[in-house]
C-alpha cells in the first residue's frame, strides 16, 4: 500500500471540511476525486501534503505517518503536487522554477553557497542538466530563460507539473489540471497524464471537474460531497450512482 | 613612416583582440575591480581627489554594504525588515569597544580586519536571536519586531554607562580607509551575490514568490530564512564597524529609526531584488544628499519627494528585479545555451 488514509477528519473552526475520509492507494494506481465545489477535495490534498494538519485520523505514506510533518519533509518522502490556481514562482525564470524543486537534493552547505566553492560547481551543473532535461521532456526547453509568468496558460500548467516532478515524487497529486482548458486541450492533457505516469513511474491522484477527463483516464473514482465520501468505484459505477446524481443535480434528477 | 604606422596598426589589432577576449571571457568586471583596488591605494596616497570627496566615496562604499545586505531580506526574500541600523549599531559598538578599550593602539591598525569581522559576527549572532522568534510570524509582524528591535538596541546602549550611555564613544581611531572600504564592499557584494546564485539563494527567491509553493517544493523555508537574515545582519555589522572607524564618534542617536529609514530608501530607490540596483541606490542617495547640502533642511523635503515620484513612475525602483548581466554567474546566464550546445555535440567537453 503506497498511501493509506484512515478516518481523517478536518475542521476549520466549527466547519467540518472533511469527515471520516478513508483511502487505500496501491502503487501505480490512478485515482480521481470528484465532487461539487466546496466538497473538500483540495483540503484532502492540503492534508496529505502537510499544508494543514488533520484534526483527527492518520495518513500513512509507505508506512510513514505524515500527520504532524512539515510540507517540505513530506515532499522529500516522495509526494508532489500541483495547484488548482497555478502557483508558479512568477517572477523567476522557467529554469529556476524547476531548479528550486530540486532544493533538497542539492548537496552543498551554506558556506559553499557563499563562496561558490567545493561541491557548488558540480552540483550546480548537475541540477541545470537535470532541470533542462526535464524541461525538454515537457517541450519547455526553449523557454528556459523566460520569466515564467510570460508563458502561455497551457505551458504554465505543464511547467507546474514539470516542477512537481523535479522533486522526484512517487505520488503525484494533480489539482484540477484541466481547469480553463478547451475540449481539444483536455484530450491532449489526457494523453499527457498517461505519458508522465508511465515515463516517471507515478501513482496519481487527480482532482477534476471535467468529466471527460475523469471518465477517460481514472481507474477508480471517489466522490465527495460536504466533506463526506458518498460514492466510490469504477468510472461507470460512479456515473450511475443515484447519490452522485443527487449531489450534482439535486434530488430526484434523472439522466 | 610606413613601418611605424603598420606597427601602430599591429598594436591596435592586438589591443582589439585583447579587448574582445576580455569581453568574451567576462573578465571586464575583475579587471575593473583590480583597477579600482589599485586606485583605492593611489587616491589617498597622492590625493588624486580632495579629502572631502574621498570621505564621500567611503560613505558610498559603506552604504552599498548596508543597502545590498538589506536588499537580501527585503528585496530578494520579500520580507520587510526595518531595523537594519540596529544591527549596524551592534557591529559599530563591538568594534569600537575593541579598538578603544581592548586592543592596544599600536596594534589597532593591524588587527582592524579582525575587529570589523568581530563586529559582523556579533551582529550576526544578534540577528539569529531576533530571527528565531520573529520568523514564526509573517509579513507585517516582522516589520514590527525589527522596529522594536531597533528601539531596544538604542535604549539598551543609552542605559549602559560602561559603553558611554547616551554620550556614546568619542575618539575612535580613524582606521577605516579607502582600501579597506573597497575590500569590504567588494567582499560583501560578492558574497551576497554568490548566495543569491546558489541553491539556498533560490530558496530565498522562492519564499518571496510563494512561500507555500516553496514549502511544497521541498525548500526548508525556516532554514533559508534564518540564513538570509543572519547574512544580512552580519554585513550590517561589518558596515557599522567601518562606519564607526570613519566617523570616529558613535552614539545611540546615530543608529535610530531615521538611519534605518535611509537604508530602506536606498533599497527601494535602487530597486528590490537587484545587486546593481543596490549599488546604484546607495550611490545616488549618498551623492545626492551631499550635492543637495546647500539646500539645508530643504533636502529632507526634496529626498522624500524624489521617492514619491519614483514610486509613482517606477514603483519597483531603478533596477527592480532586473540584474546587470555582469553580476550573473556565467553558468546561470548561459544555462540553456550550454545545455543546447552539449546536446548538439554529444560527448563535447563541458565548458
Amino acid at each position: 500500500m503506497l498511501l493509506q488514509i484512515d478516518h481523517v477528519t478536518h475542521y476549520f473552526g466549527g466547519l467540518c471540511a472533511v469527515s471520516d475520509f478513508n483511502l487505500e492507494l496501491k502503487d501505480g494506481e490512478l485515482l480521481s476525486i470528484i465532487g461539487p465545489n466546496g466538497a473538500g477535495k483540495t483540503t484532502i490534498f492540503n492534508l496529505i501534503t502537510g499544508v494543514y494538519r488533520a484534526t483527527q485520523g492518520s495518513i500513512q505514506f509507505q508506512g510513514v505517518e505524515l500527520v504532524g510533518k512539515k510540507p517540505d519533509q513530506i515532499t522529500n518522502l516522495g509526494i508532489a503536487r500541483t495547484f488548482q490556481n497555478i502557483r508558479l514562482f512568477k517572477e523567476l525564470s522557467v529554469l529556476d522554477n524547476v531548479r528550486i524543486a530540486n532544493y533538497s537534493q542539492v548537496r552543498y552547505n551554506p558556506l559553499e553557497s557563499l563562496l561558490h566553492l567545493g561541491r557548488y560547481r558540480r552540483e550546480e551543473e548537475r541540477t541545470i542538466q537535470e532541470a533542462m532535461d526535464l524541461l525538454s521532456a515537457f517541450k519547455l526547453e526553449d523557454y528556459a530563460e523566460e520569466t515564467s509568468k510570460n508563458l502561455p496558460y497551457g505551458s504554465q500548467r505543464r511547467l507546474e507539473i514539470a516542477r512537481a516532478l523535479a522533486t522526484h515524487p512517487k505520488l503525484l497529486l494533480l489539482d484540477e489540471p484541466a481547469a480553463g482548458m478547451n475540449p481539444h486541450e483536455i484530450i491532449q492533457l489526457m494523453d499527457f497524464i498517461r505519458w508522465i505516469r508511465k515515463e516517471f513511474d507515478l501513482t496519481i491522484i487527480l482532482i477534476e471537474h471535467q468529466m471527460r477527463l475523469v471518465m477517460g483516464i481514472s481507474e477508480r473514482i471517489k466522490v465527495l460531497d460536504f466533506g463526506a465520501t458518498i460514492s466510490e468505484g469504477l468510472p461507470h459505477e460512479v456515473q450511475n450512482d443515484p447519490k452522485v446524481l443527487e449531489a450534482y443535480l439535486g434530488e430526484g434528477a434523472e439522466l | 613612416m610606413t613601418t611605424s604606422s603598420s606597427a601602430l596598426g599591429n598594436w591596435f589589432h592586438r589591443l582589439k583582440a585583447l579587448w574582445e577576449t576580455i569581453i568574451a571571457k567576462r573578465w571586464l568586471l575583475p579587471v575593473l575591480l583590480g583597477i579600482g583596488f589599485i586606485l583605492s591605494f593611489l587616491i589617498p596616497q597622492f590625493n588624486l581627489v580632495n579629502p572631502y570627496i574621498q570621505l564621500i566615496m567611503m560613505y558610498v562604499g559603506i552604504n552599498i554594504i548596508l543597502c545590498t545586505s538589506l536588499n537580501l531580506v527585503n528585496g530578494y526574500m520579500g520580507e520587510f525588515s526595518v531595523g537594519h541600523a540596529g544591527f549596524m549599531a551592534v557591529g559599530a559598538y563591538i568594534s569600537a569597544l575593541l579598538t578603544t578599550k581592548v586592543i592596544p593602539p599600536d596594534l589597532g591598525a593591524w588587527l582592524f580586519p579582525l575587529t570589523v569581522l568581530a563586529g559582523g559576527l556579533g551582529a550576526a549572532l544578534v540577528g539569529l536571536v531576533v530571527a528565531v522568534p520573529s520568523f514564526r510570524t509573517r509579513g507585517d509582524y516582522l516589520a514590527i519586531v525589527t522596529l522594536a528591535f531597533n528601539m531596544i538596541v538604542k535604549s539598551v546602549i543609552e542605559n549602559i554607562e560602561a559603553i558611554g550611555g547616551p554620550r556614546g564613544i568619542p575618539g575612535i581611531y580613524k582606521l577605516t580607509n579607502m582600501p579597506w572600504t573597497f575590500i569590504w564592499t567588494v567582499l560583501a557584494v560578492w558574497i551576497i551575490r554568490n548566495f543569491i546564485y546558489s541553491n539556498h539563494g533560490r530558496g530565498v527567491l522562492s519564499i518571496r514568490e510563494d512561500e507555500i509553493a516553496s514549502d511544497l517544493m521541498s525548500v526548508n523555508t525556516r532554514q533559508v530564512k534564518l540564513l538570509a537574515f543572519i547574512i544580512s545582519s552580519f554585513f550590517a555589522g561589518i558596515a557599522g564597524a567601518l562606519f564607526a572607524h570613519l566617523l570616529q564618534f558613535i552614539s545611540p542617536r546615530v543608529f535610530d529609526i531615521l538611519k534605518s529609514t535611509d537604508i530602506l530608501l536606498m533599497v527601494y530607490l535602487g530597486g528590490i531584488g537587484s545587486i546593481m540596483g543596490s549599488i546604484l541606490g546607495a550611490t545616488i542617495f549618498t551623492v545626492l544628499l551631499e550635492v543637495l547640502r546647500p539646500l539645508q533642511e530643504w533636502r529632507f523635503v526634496f529626498m522624500p519627494l524624489v521617492l514619491v515620484f519614483l514610486m509613482i513612475y517606477r514603483p519597483r525602483g531603478i533596477m527592480g528585479l532586473r540584474e546587470f548581466r555582469w553580476f550573473v554567474p556565467a553558468r546561470d546566464l548561459l544555462a540553456g545555451k550550454t545545455w543546447r550546445l552539449k546536446k548538439e555535440v554529444p560527448n563535447a567537453p563541458a565548458d
